[in-house]
């Protein structure tokens, strides 16, 4: 069994299904990426794996521990790290008090963890005394990322990380994302910019209509001609 | 040319009758409008209630004060309600925290619109009215002791040798003290604490803030324990600077809603910021300025009128026309607050 892992999810947010019995699962150290059109369902299952929503059958297994039943924040606490795609950073507030709050249910020192994230994003120790929403797209989503990373989690779930950056800024994120994943973190990530996340994906889901369509690594997806033709323009 | 001495009393007057009194006013709307804008800022609706919070907050601190006088304890010179005030805000604190059990923790629990909670806080309005009334009765109540000057009128003529007099009032200086104090704590609080930041965090971003794990019901007690705080403050402040009536408290809404929106309705500088503005405003608008005129203009071409651009009796028409002025053109405030 993968260290994470999302099994047969069936269920969506009250009305029709969106999930149709789709399967996902990351280990630690590696990156699962999903892809696939709009409406299939990509940020539905990473929420769903979170407890946003209400599953009708499928379970959500952590490390062997079934927590299927447990709310967000208590998933939040057991070592998930989410990054929300909009609204994920406190914009009133400092890049530093933004870490901060990412921290909140620490009770033990938390400087290290912010000097690792400063490390990780240097532009932020530059910024640390600047409201969060004052920086630029790219920089927000380095304090999305760092924000999630106090918790010190042993998942990472990044709800479409690149939407509206440039793509300069976008693989400089997909660096910063490799680097956060080589630390031992199972990282799972929705992604728009299909072919460069494939990239970067040891795992690739394709997910159409709530369903696993393609399975493989991210190479072997870019190879294999049929999701080249559907989803990667030819 | 105005002759110095005509000019040093023009000022004297102008302090004592629109400087003093709308410092010792503004600091009173800045407190009140404090806990509006907090409520706003968490709870996320207006809250209709607080100007009676304000007046259930004053008549527990009167109730405890006659208590006092009648055992004898007394702060001196200082008004007996300070030592009161504890009480009364423990005692106000107790009851909006029952209101929000009851009452407000139901529509948050629906996840209602926050029109329905604004409509909800009518509600407790009108039952904390009656509560004070019943209570306490319609009436004036006056409760300040302790001295009432620190520098009288004639004292301060006879210091400087000028025609006009400045009194300053302890009750004035009491409330700017106070404010300070407390405005500088709230500041203190919300920017350093834990408690304060995670207040912040839930305001800017409220599933953000779920998600990294802030209690939402520990941030809810803390914003009613500190707004009633606020509240009883600048009741009892308002009640020892002029007198204690629960219709006043009522009225006081129209100037504390216009002082947060002004500054920016939950932005906790835009309260403060915005009492002064609407006390300022009101004060400088309806005061008379037959005779300061008089001062400076050359003899034979005073105003014959009173030089007074609007009635006192008029004076909530100041607030509200900043008030609609304000939501016209600039909806956010000075300091770019939310938008009601």
């Amino acid at each position: 069994m993968s260290y994470l892992a999302g099994v047969d999810l069936v269920g969506g947010y009250g009305g029709a299904d969106i999930l149709n019995g789709c399967t996902i699962a990351v280990e630690r150290g590696q990156i699962a990426v999903i892809v696939g059109p709009n409406g299939a369902g990509k940020s539905t299952a990473m929420k769903a794996m979170l407890g946003l929503l209400q599953l009708r059958t499928g379970q959500v297994v952590l490390d062997g521990e079934d927590i299927t039943a447990l709310s967000p924040q208590a998933r939040v606490a057991k070592g998930i790290g989410f990054v929300p795609q909009t609204s994920n950073i406190f914009t009133g507030m400092t890049v530093e008090e933004n870490l901060q709050m990412g921290a909140y249910l620490r009770t033990d020192d938390i400087t290290p963890t912010i000097e690792q994230c400063y490390e990780l994003f240097p532009i932020l120790r530059d910024k640390r005394k600047q409201a969060a929403g004052e920086l630029s797209g790219g920089q927000r989503q380095q304090v999305a990322v760092a924000r999630a990373m106090m918790t010190e989690p042993s998942v990472l779930m990044l709800d479409e990380p690149t939407a509206g950056v440039s793509p300069i800024v976008m693989d400089e994120l997909f660096d910063r994302i490799i680097e956060v994943g080589r630390t031992g973190v199972a990282i799972v990530m929705v992604e728009q910019n299909a072919r460069q996340a494939l990239q970067i994906a040891d795992q690739a889901y394709v997910l159409v209509s709530g369903e696993n369509r393609h399975t493989g690594s991210g190479e072997e997806l870019l190879a294999d001609a049929n999701v080249r033709k559907s989803f990667l323009g030819g | 040319m105005p002759e110095t001495i005509d000019v040093l009393n023009a000022i004297t007057l102008l302090a004592n009758f629109v400087l003093l009194p709308a410092l010792s006013y503004g600091s009173q709307l800045a407190l009140g409008a404090l806990g509006v804008t907090l409520i706003f800022g968490i709870l996320r609706f207006a809250n209709f209630a607080h100007g009676d919070t304000m007046a259930f907050g004053t008549m527990i601190a009167i109730l405890i004060t006659w208590w006092f006088q009648s055992l004898g304890l007394s702060l001196g010179p200082l008004p007996t309600a300070l030592l009161a005030l504890p009480f009364a805000i423990l005692a106000t604190a107790i009851v909006v925290i029952i209101f929000d059990k009851t009452v407000f923790s139901f529509y948050r629990r629906q996840k209602s619109p926050p029109v329905m909670l604004a409509i909800a806080s009518v509600g407790v309005m009108f039952m904390m009215n009656a509560i004070v009334r019943f209570i306490i009765g319609p009436d004036d109540q006056r409760f300040a002791d302790g001295e009432k000057f620190i520098i009288k009128a004639r004292e301060f003529k006879t210091m400087t040798g000028l025609n006009e007099g400045l009194a300053i009032k302890s009750t004035t200086v009491l409330t700017v003290v106070i404010t300070l104090i407390v405005v500088t704590a709230l500041f203190w609080f919300l920017q350093r604490s834990r408690t304060g930041k995670a207040m912040r965090a839930f305001s800017d971003n409220e599933d953000l803030a779920l998600l990294s794990g802030i209690n939402p019901e520990r941030i809810v007690l803390v914003t009613w324990i500190i707004a009633a705080a606020l509240a009883t403050i600048a009741g009892v402040l308002y009640g020892l600077d002029k007198s204690f009536k629960p219709f006043t408290y009522f009225q006081m809404l129209l100037p504390i809603f216009a002082a947060a929106i002004v500054g920016g309705i939950g932005q906790p500088i835009g309260a403060v910021v915005g009492g002064y503005v609407i006390a300022f405003s009101e004060l400088s608008i309806t005061y008379a300025y037959k005779k300061f005129l008089k001062y400076l203009l050359p003899e034979g071409s005073e105003p014959e009128g009173l030089a007074q651009l609007l009635s006192t009796d008029y004076k909530f028409a100041v607030s509200f026309i900043i008030l609609v002025v304000v939501l016209l053109v600039r909806p956010t405030g000075i300091f770019r607050g939310r938008v009601l």
